[in-house]
Formats: C-alpha cells, structure tokens, sequence
C-alpha cells in the first residue's frame, strides 16, 4: 500500500525514516520525498501486512502516517476524458479503455502531481 | 455511378427513410460493399471533433444603457474584450486571459459562465460624445440579458494537427500540454476517423453555408478559417453558432499551464453521400492520417520534424521514436468526438436536422504564408562579442586572475586541448576560490554545466535562457563545440537601447 510519512519541524534533524527501518528489518520503497531544513514529506509504498508494524515505530519517533486510500481525486463534472493525463504520469495510473473513457487506479499514484499540471480542465486534485 | 442530390436526401430525412451511419461505421460498411455499394446504401455520413480551439469567441450585444455610453473598452469578468466597433457590441475572445486571475480564467471561462446561466460583472469606459455621454458603466449581466450572443470562431476544427514532443532537457508548458524532457512524451489533437474536414478532404460538401453541429445546437460553417492551408491537408473552418442555443456538454473553458485559457467546442459534420468518391472519403481511417511529431524544444516557427505518424500510431497509446516506446496522450476527445457524431446522427435520422450543400466551396489549393516581418530580427551572431578570452582547464587559478584582470572581461571560457568548450569561470568564481584559499587548477573551480547558444538564433530566444537560468553569460558554440564567442546581459541591454 502507497503510505504518506510527514515528518515535523522538531523531528526534521532526527533519522527517522532510517532509525525505523533498522529497527523494524521492514523495507519501504521511497517513491516522493521531499525534505529540506523544516519539514519532510514522504511517500512509499510498503507491504499491507507490514504496515501497523513500520506504522508505530515512525510514530514513536514523531512522524505522522496516513493511508493514501485516494490519493488523486478526479471531478467527473469537469473531466472531459481527453487523456491528456495518460503519458505524463510515471505511474500508470491513467489509461483509456475500450470506450475511450479515461480510467484511473488511484491505487499506484505516488501523489508527483504531473497530471495535476497537465489536466487543461483543472479536473485533477490530489487528497487524501 | 451513383448520383444523389441533397434535396433527395433531406425528402428522406423528411420521410424517416434516411440511411445515416457516423464516419467510423462508414469504414466497415465501405469495406464490405465498396464504394459504389456505399454511396446506394448510405445516405449521410456525421463527423465529430471535440478538442482546444483557441480561435473562437463571442460577438455580442448588451443592449444601450440610460444615459447611454459608447463602450471603447469592456470587461467581463475582468477579462478584457474588444468594443472598438459601434456602441455595446464586444467581441470577447477565448484566449484572453483575466487582468486579476491570470491565465487561469479568460475569456473561455466566462462564455462557458454564461452558458450556464451564471452573472457576469461588467466594467466599461468611454470618452463620451453628445449623444453617449456617459463615461463609465459597470453592470451584472447573465445570458439572457444579451440580444446576441453568437459564437464567431475564426479557425476551428483542424483537418489534422502536427503532434508535440520535446528533446530538451526540461518539461516544456505548451499549448499541446506538459511535454516532459528528453522525448519523455507526445501530445496530438484530432479525432481522426472521425475529423469533419479528413472525411472531405476536397471540401465538396463542407463549404460557406453548410449546416452543421456546434456545441450542441445548429450552427454553420461560414468560410474557410483562418490560417486554412488545404494544399498540406490542414484546412480550418470558420463557424458561427448561437450561443443561446448551446449546450455546456460540447463547450468547456480550459486553461493549459504555463500557456493560457482555451475553449474545447464540439463540432460535428454531416456529409451527404452524394457519389461514390464521397463514400470512399468518408471511408478513411486513423492509418490512413499522416501527420508529423514535431520538436517544440525549439521555440522557433519550424519546428524540426521527428518524424511522421499515422492517427493509428498516436491512438494505439505509444509512438516509437528512435526505437523507444514514447507514451502518448491526446488532447482532444474521442469520446466526446463520437458522442457528438452519434448526436447528429440522431438528429438527422428522427428529421430534426437537414443537411445542406456549400453556397459556396471553400478553397482546396494554397497555404498559410508566414508573417512579413519588416524589422530583421538580429541573431545572437549579430550582438555577441567575437572577442573571448579562454583558457585551458588545467591552467591555475591565479593564470585565471591574470586573465581577467589583463582583459577586463568578466566571463573565461574554459576549453580543452582540442579547443572545445569544457567549462565557463566568472569573476565571482574566483572571487569564492580565493576566499575559500583554493588556489588549484581552473577546472576544480569552473562551472562545468555551461548553457550555450548557436549563432543563429534569434536573440530573444538568448535572452529568454539567460533569464530562466539566471546567468549571465553564454559561450556561443559550433556543432563541434568550438567557441565563436560570447553573448552577454550587456550585449543585449545595448541592443534594447538601440531599438527603443
């Protein structure tokens, strides 16, 4: 599951994310981080049955974790299913099917935000 | 040979016996009975396109005001429309962007506003005459209130359009979209099998007059569009269509990051089957349409060509480029595209719309001439200092000192044994190194990224990178990356002095 680890302003300067894999033995798959002297931002992608297990050990430290359930939302009012969204995204989360509808597996979006950008309708929105 | 009139055809619209299929069906249906066996069988063929068409826009009129006034400026919305034309009409154009909201609302955003019955603020000025006295106006207006609202699209519904990628090492905000780095993608607009003017290719039913679908009520094409060059197959449309009438599903406002607002309109055609040329026009298919990818890394007019592509390839969801899969993505809507020719279909099929012959064809031959422009615009060879001063990487960096000290110039290009371009140092660089008592060689100093320029480009487009980047110097380079010389922020400051 693509999870999101915020990182606060105290806690910026500790090795959390590092600390937490040691500890644990559980891999995560960085795919976004963004981090600078106050705040860190992260999202990666860990096993379903590992999650309450890595969950804790970031929130001992600080950390606050969430599920990304949907991490991109579309509006379907302003989308017009051009598919303009399609070849930016690394992920592949947009593709059309056989009708020409645009679908999206909100389930791989990693939240880079390319498609937000790209989307003439302003129809993309990342969440939650 | 089959021959039909269109008064034949709409006596059967009228009678309910009309044959009508949309342009996609049309391809299986030419397939299995041949052209001749077509033109007997079907009678009407419906196109469709949905996608941006940036030249479009609102004529309207507000009616007079009491006292009255001679609008010779308005806003909507604080997008900015023209009234350089009698006293309340205005022309509103899509592409206009909002004096206060940028280009994230323009002149698309309120004519889809006003479709759907929203209020739109108006400001207008005047100098006032004896019989339009007043000088300001501001006013709340919705659709109903204007006497017209027609929409007036100086050039819609490409026959095709050149797809877009880039080879430049930065994601590129175009009208065709974001194009990511290093050919990471390509962006095209059409519908295809399914483009109006791909299905007439020698305009003989889509002409001045013709009555078509716009933006889901009856509109028609009144000429060729603007910028029409049929002799390389992209032909335009210019099209007029009563707002009032429209429907929000086939006109949506959209603004493009880094570009600016544009209007999607969907259009559809019917074309009645007059002969059996006809049926086989409107039996094309996606393979049948070759466009080109062209490269928009060069911000120029001629893009260069990456190389051709059928609709097919585009549509299949990757290109191959260099023998790479490049994902696609369309811009416009085929499956807006379908619904519109399946609407018209409809319409045509229950008698509500009729099909009509040009009063005049449009013209098939010629091209779209670039801009005469009177002023040469001066190329980077035109401003750049031919006099550099170089020095090899592994030269000291107190020989660096010297250098510009003895020549009073700011930028040292670094270059290899063989002459070519390896690195750029500043006067500021040696200022850090000697301030960090890092006296080594040039190269552990340099900066070995250096943006370049060539010779022959323009110097806006030098101007622009030395802007982006914030730097300000640029080595002008060959294609062996020999130095020719050197373009700076101060060679074109003089060039803006002597221009204005």
């Amino acid at each position: 599951m693509k999870i999101k680890i915020t990182i606060p302003t105290e806690r910026i300067h500790n090795p959390i994310i590092s600390e937490s894999i040691v500890e644990t033995g559980i891999l995560i798959n960085i795919m976004v981080a963004n981090i600078d002297s106050t705040y860190g931002e992260l999202i990666a992608d860990v096993n379903d049955l590992k999650f309450d297990k890595i969950k804790n050990a970031l929130e001992s430290r600080g950390a606050i974790v969430s599920i990304l359930d949907r991490p991109i939302h579309r509006d379907e009012e302003e989308c017009i299913e051009c598919g303009a969204c399609i070849s930016v995204c690394p992920m592949n989360v947009y593709s059309f099917d056989d009708s020409w509808n645009v679908l999206v597996d909100e389930k791989k979006c990693i939240q880079c935000g390319v498609c937000i950008k790209m989307c003439p309708h302003g129809a993309l929105k990342l969440g939650e | 040979m089959v021959k039909k009139s269109v008064h034949e055809i709409n006596r059967k619209i009228e009678d309910g016996s009309v044959n009508v299929v949309t342009a996609e069906e049309m391809v299986t249906i030419v397939e299995e009975l041949g052209a001749e066996g077509a033109a007997k069988e079907v009678d009407v063929v419906t196109t469709g396109t949905f996608g941006a068409m940036c030249s479009s826009g609102l004529m309207l009129n507000l009616g007079h005001s009491e006292p009255p006034i001679k609008i010779q400026k308005i806003w909507f919305n604080n997008v900015e429309a023209y009234s350089g034309l009698a006293a309340v009409d205005a022309y509103l154009g899509a592409a206009q962007i909002s004096d206060t909201r940028g280009i994230q609302y323009g002149g698309a955003h309120v004519i889809e506003d006003l479709l759907r019955g929203k209020e739109i603020d108006v400001h207008a000025t005047s100098y006032g005459t004896d019989c339009y006295p007043r000088k300001v106006l501001d006013t709340i207006i919705s659709l109903e209130d204007l006497n017209e609202a027609i929409l007036l699209n100086p050039r819609n519904a490409y026959q095709k359009y050149a797809a877009a990628t880039n080879s430049s090492k930065r994601t590129l905000h175009t009208y065709m979209g974001e194009l990511l780095p290093n050919l990471g993608n390509v962006t095209y607009s059409g519908a295809g099998v399914l483009s109006p003017l791909s299905n007439d290719p020698n305009y003989e039913t889509i002409g001045m007059g013709t009555r078509i679908f716009m933006g889901g009520t009856q509109g028609y094409v009144i000429g060729n569009g603007t910028q029409h060059s049929p002799s390389s197959g992209f032909g335009t449309l210019m099209l007029k269509g009563n707002l009032k009438e429209m429907n929000p599903d086939y006109l949506r406002a959209a603004s493009f990051t880094g570009y600016g607002a544009t209007l999607y309109m969907g259009v559809g055609i019917p074309i009645p089957i007059l002969n059996e040329k006809l049926a086989a026009a409107t039996a094309v298919r996606d393979e049948d349409i070759v466009t080109t990818i062209e490269d928009y890394a060069v911000g120029s007019r001629d893009k260069p060509v990456i190389r051709e592509v059928s609709y097919a390839e585009l549509r299949s969801g990757s290109v191959q480029i260099d023998g790479k899969d490049v994902p696609t993505s369309s811009l416009s809507s085929f499956k807006n595209a379908r619904k519109i020719a399946n609407e018209l279909k409809a319409w045509v099929k229950h008698g509500k719309f009729f099909v009509s012959m040009p009063v005049e064809r449009l013209c098939a031959e010629g091209s779209a001439k670039p801009m005469k422009e009177t002023q040469v615009v001066p190329l980077v060879k035109d401003v750049m200092s031919s006099f550099v001063v170089t020095i090899k990487r592994d030269q000291t960096v107190q020989d660096a000192a010297k250098k510009i000290w003895a020549n009073s110039f700011n930028h040292l290009t670094v270059i290899s044994d063989s002459g070519e371009l390896v690195g750029i140092l500043t006067a500021w660089d040696i200022s850090k190194a000697v301030a960090e008592n890092c006296f080594d060689s040039v190269e552990s100093v340099m900066t070995k990224k250096v943006l370049t320029c060539a010779p022959n480009e323009p110097v806006d487009l030098a101007a622009r990178r030395l802007d982006r980047y914030g730097v300000s110097a640029m080595p002008v380079i060959d294609a062996q990356r020999q130095v020719l010389g050197i373009i700076t922020s101060d060679n074109i400051s003089k060039l803006l002095a002597r221009r204005y």
